[in-house]
């Protein structure tokens, strides 16, 4: 178990501590103030370099580490993958050898390979590696942003700080994963984040698109969606994932949102404090209606806004941490 | 302890007796009153004063200097607080502070702010603090109130207003709270 992230990499939520959790989620909480000035850059990571490598389209997560790395004053080299030598047929290991040659202090890494993040971690034992998105198998700081997200909707209810609430609002929290979880690494993060903090997780989807482990998950598989849309307190909906072929996994599209979407009708049944959530890009009509997306518990813009101090908090924490250190 | 100490003697896991108390509650109110009155003096008003306290040592100072301010003067002084763990030129060389909230709710520009921490030790705590207040405005100057000054300066800063002048060892850690100052000597090395 990981007890702190400080020093080190990131390149998974499954053995990380509910103590190393809430350290990330309030960091982030001190970069949220940051975020808010009229100057927003603290020198931090002044003189470092932050290397991000995206081997597969993105817009969010993309920016987010980006201007998480540039507010921390961290020089960042953006390697366009489609315009590189990888184009060529450069390997994951010479592309990573060639970026370490120039000097850099950490590697943020999105690839369609589960495990490319622990793999280039072994090659460059010195380099921090975060990451950003790995095959099927994690996403961090997707299960980072969106507890962060939960808890600080919740510690403004309760007319708290989330500082001060640390991890006792998750306690025995009522969440349900929904849709395409077999081919979802959002999924597996998000559910490795909730279950560490305490809260109680279900997940609803076809049997085809669950993971044919699932018996192994912390998790319970609900019977009847319907039922369990008014049994929850957060509804994280999946994106139905095409491009890993999904589609051939449900009869049709139109048939997975008649059964597991989230639909105007089924929104209905949720109660009006119910937290709606999707780590997007969505599919408007496929795993959530239009309308849906847009309700004012739906909070999928603040997911977004939150992916910056959730990331600068884990760059300010494994790049500017050591591993030896006291804990204070 | 305070944050401020934890950082200065990064060892600060090792035992510490706690050798004896230096100020009492007493000492401190009166030390703290003194340096209000000071710097209603210096300043000749409080009109463009703002307090800003230094996470997290200097928190409860700031508060009631602030109060004190208020008393002396009738009028209400903005407080505000500045976690400077960001802006550390020894990060990666000291332990990792936790980090704090900064919340500095007015623009410093043309205001004078008076800097508020417990312990003055080797100055780059305040060194952190002065870039990271050029972050909130231009003040038009900036002045710096300890409670303690225990010495050993690695920078140029001296303060303006010091509850009690403390010649220290570097082996001796300080404790200061609204309630007491102590001091305590490391064991074992």
């Amino acid at each position: 178990m990981t007890t702190s992230i400080r020093g080190d990499n990131l390149l998974s939520l499954d053995r990380v501590s509910k103590e190393a959790i809430v350290e990330i989620l309030d960091t982030a909480e001190s970069f949220v103030e940051v975020n808010r000035r009229s100057i927003k850059k603290v020198p931090a990571l002044k003189g470092r370099v932050v290397a991000s490598l995206f081997y597969e389209e993105s817009t969010r997560t993309r920016l987010s580490f980006e201007t998480a790395a540039k507010r921390l004053s961290a020089d960042v080299l953006s390697l366009a993958v489609a315009s590189s030598s990888v184009k060529k047929g450069e390997s994951l290991r010479d592309t990573i050898s060639t970026i370490d040659a120039l000097g850099i202090d950490a590697v943020v890494l999105r690839h369609q390979s589960s495990g490319a993040a622990l793999q280039v971690s072994r090659y460059v034992p010195h380099v921090r590696v975060i990451n950003a998105g790995d095959g099927l198998h994690q996403h961090p700081t997707q299960g980072l942003l969106d507890a962060f997200t939960v808890r600080q909707i919740l510690s403004e209810r309760a007319g708290t700080s989330g500082l001060e609430s640390g991890a006792e609002l998750f306690r025995g929290l009522r969440v349900l994963i929904v849709g395409d979880v077999r081919h979802s690494r959002v999924a597996r993060s998000d559910i490795a984040a909730y279950v560490t903090l305490g809260c109680d997780v279900r997940v609803a989807a076809p049997g085809t698109l669950l993971p044919v482990d699932i018996e192994n998950w912390p998790v319970s598989v609900v019977e009847d969606f319907d039922e369990a849309l008014e049994w929850a307190d957060v509804v994280g909906l999946l994106r139905l994932q095409r491009e890993r072929g999904s589609g051939s996994f449900v009869p049709s599209l139109g048939e997975f949102t008649q059964t597991f979407g989230l639909t105007s009708e089924r929104a209905a049944r949720l109660r009006p404090t119910t937290i709606i959530m999707h780590p997007g890009p969505m599919n408007r009509g496929v795993e959530i209606d239009s309308k849906v997306a847009d309700l004012p518990c739906a909070v999928i813009e603040r997911q977004v806004a939150n992916g910056v101090p959730i990331r600068m908090a884990v760059l300010y924490l494994t790049v500017a941490g050591s591993k030896e250190e006291v804990v204070l | 302890m305070s944050s401020n100490d934890e950082r200065q003697t990064p060892q600060s896991d090792l035992a510490f007796s706690v050798e004896h108390q230096l100020m009492s509650s007493d000492d401190v109110s009166r030390a703290l009153k003194r340096m209000a009155h000071e710097i209603v003096e210096r300043n000749q008003s409080v009109d463009m004063i703002s307090i800003i306290g230094l996470q997290t040592g200097g928190v409860a100072f700031a508060t009631r200097m602030g109060e004190l301010l208020e008393e002396i003067s009738g009028r209400l002084v903005p407080i505000g607080l500045l976690d400077v763990s960001f802006y550390r030129d020894d990060l990666s060389r000291n332990p990792m502070p936790k980090s704090a909230t900064t919340t500095i709710d007015h623009d410093l520009t043309d205001r004078t702010v008076v800097l508020v921490d417990d312990v003055l030790f080797t100055g780059r705590t305040i060194r952190a603090a002065l870039n990271a207040l050029s972050d909130w405005g231009r003040p038009r100057s900036v002045q710096l109130a300890v409670l303690v000054d225990r010495g050993h300066r690695e920078l140029p800063i001296r303060p303006d207003y010091v509850g009690k002048n403390l010649p220290t060892s570097l082996d001796e850690a300080i404790v200061a709270k609204l309630d007491g100052v102590w001091i305590s000597k490391r064991v074992g090395s």
